[in-house]
């Protein structure tokens, strides 16, 4: 195993340990590494390394540059991503792509107003002409603003064990063939097989106009394997994934194999899928991965920026009941390691547990800088954006519902006639409608408390504050989605988690060809 | 030369003197404006400038790609190398190549991509733009009393494509685009609409308010929806769904899913596979079209083709190696990333107009759906199914009667060609994708009424 041969990657050799600031998560919510048992190896937090090169009083400048024709805030992002990517497909590795992004962006805030501009040659000249140009969405006034800028101190959500820029290439290879030869050999009906591999480390350093200095470095790693299966004609797409803010310990316990295993059983299973009953039936949705049911649903209308607009279906809504008692939704970027957990969201505010709905009751909302400056609120630190080519916006981080009492087999035992959905392929949502659909790759019928058929790809349709209403069991069986989830908004994406236990949902249409709910 | 083109041009020699067999480098500069209006206000300004490269290196039938955005002098010292070594660990692929040199323009075609009036409109025009946009559609109905925004933004970029076989070629084009996104309130429940305009040539910008009121007035129609049972009913597609619907049979007819057999079309060239009332274009060579390109992302001469010619499939598309899974020729529709290899894509992907007029159109419908929207992911290009979240109006004696919403439109997209009742003679290349009305005789539209 020999270092990774890019010597343009300066990752330190030695280690460090980052700070022990937690989140003590419920123990129904603890990421499974925790009781990885046997290793001895400790996790370490990476630690940043400046690939900017502006010092702390340079960027004072830009600053003051920002705020020189007025305004009320103003920052300066720096963001610098590595990224490795290998695709397997006809059982060869045929490509690895590799890439290096910087940039930093200016910001300046007047009012409800943003003006954002920024570049990809970080020099204090470059840096300055985009302060100016971001400056220009300020009337009047200007002062003279001197910032000192001070380093904050955060938390350390996604310490690793094995970072992926140490392995060597050919180690993280060997996992995309591992899955190709177990998904192959899964079944001979099992036709083609697609291994996807993808690690990065993103480092960012903000500096804002209330003096702090904020730096992180964010490890990201997913897997994902796609199968064909082919019978009769028929043909039938599976799908499995792992992915979060860890290092190749994430392949050890979830191997390339079991995902390859499950990509390759759910295609075949498929192919005796029939079509689904279309019309409104009772919903059995399964833990896990159907949680995008809470992000399409509930999540994007609980976004500050859409309810100080009032164009969200929730807007002007604290405090009304919107789900049933069963129902607490949260959005919190604390936990340890998930895709959506950042120990700071883009604009230096540390996230911490977000309260959204409580007991069925409409609590809060998810703000940003701004929204919460114009609302009057506090930033939840819910301010993200994809990267230095965009100002920050409301995105969530990982959004779940806190489970309840019901074990899983009591829920669907419960259901005389339904559909017992597993596995999604993602969703949409009209926050002003309120309207959202999100679609089951994997489902069966049940019947007199059964699972039986299994279902062609479903749509699920619902309007975002009914369907909570609908939860009539919520089960004890909480799990996080698979960590390769990514949320699409304003043309951005930002890598989000999701959970929830099996819930019953008392009725929701279903779209299909077939009359028959 | 631009700097950007010397740098590419760079970059190919110092893969080749790092071991490459053949290299090729794709290259971007684009500047971007964009200004977002809410209620009369300027709510947010972007402008910036950005530059990458992405380098394609084949090593004895062994393929990496490097990208970078960091062109400092540092970073692309060892950015050949890097992607050269990298290369060393992939497998061969036999099929992997640049394109025969004999495929390359002679000369590159200019197009009229890019407009220096756009380039030089001073950004209190865009905010105007914008504003007047947002304003005409807040003024159509009282009943629009709030906004997600007017917006205005421009584009205007060069790519530059420098290939180891001899191929040195750029282009440079312009977009200006404004939308508005009204918000409509009746009864305590809202509804969003929107409506833009895109071109190349500023002097072809539809006038802000036609943008603004016809926002309006879609927004206005989906107001007081109800629901339906659900039934099995003919659907009229609006242009829009159409389009919509053509870009699930782009993904079928795409040399990519074909050869991965991740296609429900993967064996039906030469058959007849729908209605013969459908022909498809792919035609990169419009002057001043959306997705117009004098040469695609390898350098190969683009030309129009019939994709769908009366309903028989005449090609599918490709780029170099698609075309050699299947034992035919690129069609010139190879895209290229900045971080991975060329993919295929469509330039100006239509179904050519009809005979229908859509009034008539609508008018031929007892009991059916206009639909107007769509959303969620549910066209599966492999298996052909087609389940979507949809709104739409619903015809009733052949007349446009109310809102519908929160219903779903299904069929399989093998019938659903097959199915077509009538095209309409509306179509209109607002985008690089588009299609006239469509009918199809029967579809499933789920719903709780």
């Amino acid at each position: 195993m020999g270092k990774s041969f890019y010597s343009r990657r300066e990752f330190l050799k030695r280690s460090a340990y980052g700070g022990a600031v937690l989140f003590s998560a419920p123990w129904w919510a603890r990421g499974f590494l925790d009781f990885m048992p046997g290793v001895e190896v400790k996790k370490r937090g990476l630690p940043f390394v400046d690939h900017f090169g502006i010092p702390p009083e340079d960027i004072a400048k830009v600053i003051g540059t920002a705020l020189a024709r007025g305004g009320d805030y103003a920052d300066v992002y720096f963001e610098y991503r590595v990224f490795d990517r290998f695709l397997l497909e006809e059982h060869k590795v045929k490509t690895a792509s590799q890439g290096v992004s910087l940039g930093a962006g200016v910001r300046v805030i007047s009012g409800e107003k943003t003006g954002y501009a920024y570049t990809e040659e970080l020099t204090l000249d470059k840096l300055r002409q985009a302060a100016d140009t971001a400056a220009l969405i300020a009337k009047s006034g200007g002062k003279v603003v001197k910032v000192s800028l001070m380093e904050e101190k955060i938390p350390s959500r996604y310490q690793i064990m094995f970072p992926p820029a140490e392995a060597g290439v050919d180690e993280r290879l060997s996992f995309l063939s591992q899955a190709d030869e177990v998904a192959s050999a899964y079944d001979p009906r099992i036709k083609r097989v697609i291994v996807y591999y993808e690690d990065e480390l993103r480092f960012i350093e903000i500096a804002t106009s209330e003096g702090a200095l904020i730096r992180d470095t964010q490890p990201m790693l997913r897997f994902i394997v796609r199968t064909i299966a082919e019978d009769k004609g028929e043909r039938r797409m599976g799908f499995a994934g792992k992915g979060g803010r860890y290092g190749l310990e994430l392949l050890k316990v979830h191997t390339p194999k079991e995902i390859a295993r499950e990509a390759a059983e759910l295609a075949v299973k498929m192919l005796d899928a029939k079509e689904a009953p279309a019309g409104e039936q009772m919903v059995v949705l399964a833990n896990g991965e159907p949680a995008v049911l809470i992000h399409e649903a509930v999540g994007h209308g609980l976004e500050a920026d859409f309810n100080r607009k009032k164009t969200s279906a929730f807007a002007d809504r604290i405090g009304d009941k919107v789900a049933t008692e069963l129902v607490t939704v949260k959005d919190s970027g604390a936990f340890e390691n998930l895709r959506g957990s950042i120990n700071t969201d883009d604009e230096g505010t540390i996230p911490g547990d977000t309260m959204l709905i409580e007991k069925g009751v409409l609590k809060g909302y998810m703000y940003d800088k701004l929204s919460a400056r114009l609302m009057r609120a506090k930033t939840t630190g819910n301010g993200r954006r994809q990267g230095y080519s965009f100002f920050p916006i409301p995105r969530m981080t990982n959004t779940y519902m806190a489970p309840g009492k019901h074990s899983p087999e009591e829920i669907i035992s419960s259901v005389k006639k339904g559909i017992y959905a597993k596995s999604f392929a993602g969703g949409q949502v009209d926050i002003t409608n309120g309207k959202f659909v999100f679609m089951a790759v994997e489902s069966y019928l049940i019947e007199n408390g059964k699972i039986t058929a299994p279902l062609k790809d479903v749509t699920l349709i619902g309007d975002g504050p009914t369907v909570l209403t609908r939860v009539d069991m919520v089960g004890n069986d909480f799990a996080w989605d698979s960590g390769i989830g990514t949320c699409g908004k304003g043309g951005q994406g930002v890598p989000v988690g999701m959970g929830m236990p099996t819930i019953r949902i008392s009725h929701l249409l279903i779209g299909g060809t077939r009359k028959g709910a | 030369m631009s700097e950007l083109k010397e740098l590419a041009q760079k970059v190919v020699k110092m893969a080749q003197r790092s071991g490459a067999s053949e290299a090729e480098c794709y290259a971007i500069e684009r500047e971007e404006f964009e200004v977002e209006v809410r209620l009369g206000k300027v709510e947010n300004l972007k402008q910036a400038r950005r530059r990458a490269l992405s380098l394609r290196v084949i090593v004895g039938k062994k393929v990496a790609i490097n990208y970078t955005s960091d062109l400092s002098e540092k970073a692309l010292a060892t950015f050949a190398r890097d992607a050269v070594a990298m290369a060393r660990y992939m497998e061969r692929d036999e099929l992997v190549s640049l394109p025969d040199p004999s495929l390359y323009p002679k000369r590159i075609p200019d197009l009229s991509l890019y407009d220096p009036n756009i380039a030089e409109l001073p950004p209190a025009k865009k905010i105007e733009l914008a504003k007047r946009c947002e304003e005409a559609a807040l003024s159509y109905d009282k009943r629009i009393v709030n906004s997600e925004g007017g917006s205005c933004s421009t584009s205007i970029g060069t790519v530059y494509l420098v290939n180891s076989a001899g191929f040195s070629g750029s282009y440079r084009g312009s977009v200006i685009s404004i939308s508005a996104a009204p918000v409509a309130e009746e009864k305590g429940k809202k509804q969003v609409d929107y409506w833009f305009s895109a071109v190349r040539d500023l002097s072809l910008l539809e006038k802000p308010e036609v943008v603004g009121r016809t926002a309006g007035e879609r927004v206005v129609r989906k107001l007081n929806p109800r629901k339906v049972a659900t039934k099995h009913v003919p659907v009229i597609f609006d242009p829009l769904m159409a389009a919509d619907f053509l870009s699930a049979i782009f993904s079928a007819v795409s040399g990519s899913s074909v050869y991965q057999h991740a296609s429900f079309l993967a064996d039906q060239l030469g058959k007849k596979v729908a209605a013969s009332s459908i022909t498809v274009i792919d035609d990169p060579l419009i002057p001043k079209g959306l997705g117009s390109i004098p040469f695609d992302g390898e350098g190969v001469a683009t030309y129009k083709k019939k994709v769908f010619d009366k309903g028989v499939l005449e090609t599918f598309l490709h780029n170099t190696y698609t075309a050699k899974k299947l034992k035919a020729k690129t069609t010139g529709n190879a895209t290229r990333g900045l971080t991975s290899p060329p993919g295929v894509g469509y330039t100006n992907f239509y179904l050519e107009a009809g005979d229908a007029d859509p009034k008539e159109m609508i008018k031929s419908v007892k009991e059916g759906l206009y639909l107007t929207s769509m959303f969620g992911f549910g066209a599966n290009p492999v298996t052909g199914d087609f389940s979507r979240g949809a709104a739409g109006i619903w015809i009733v004696n052949g007349e446009l009667a109310y809102p519908v919403e929160e219903i779903t439109v299904a069929g399989n997209m093998k019938n659903m060609l097959k199915e077509v009742e009538a095209v309409g003679s509306d179509l209109k290349l607002t985008r690089d994708i588009a299609a006239p009305s469509l009918k199809f005789a029967k579809l499933t539209v789920a719903g709780s009424g």
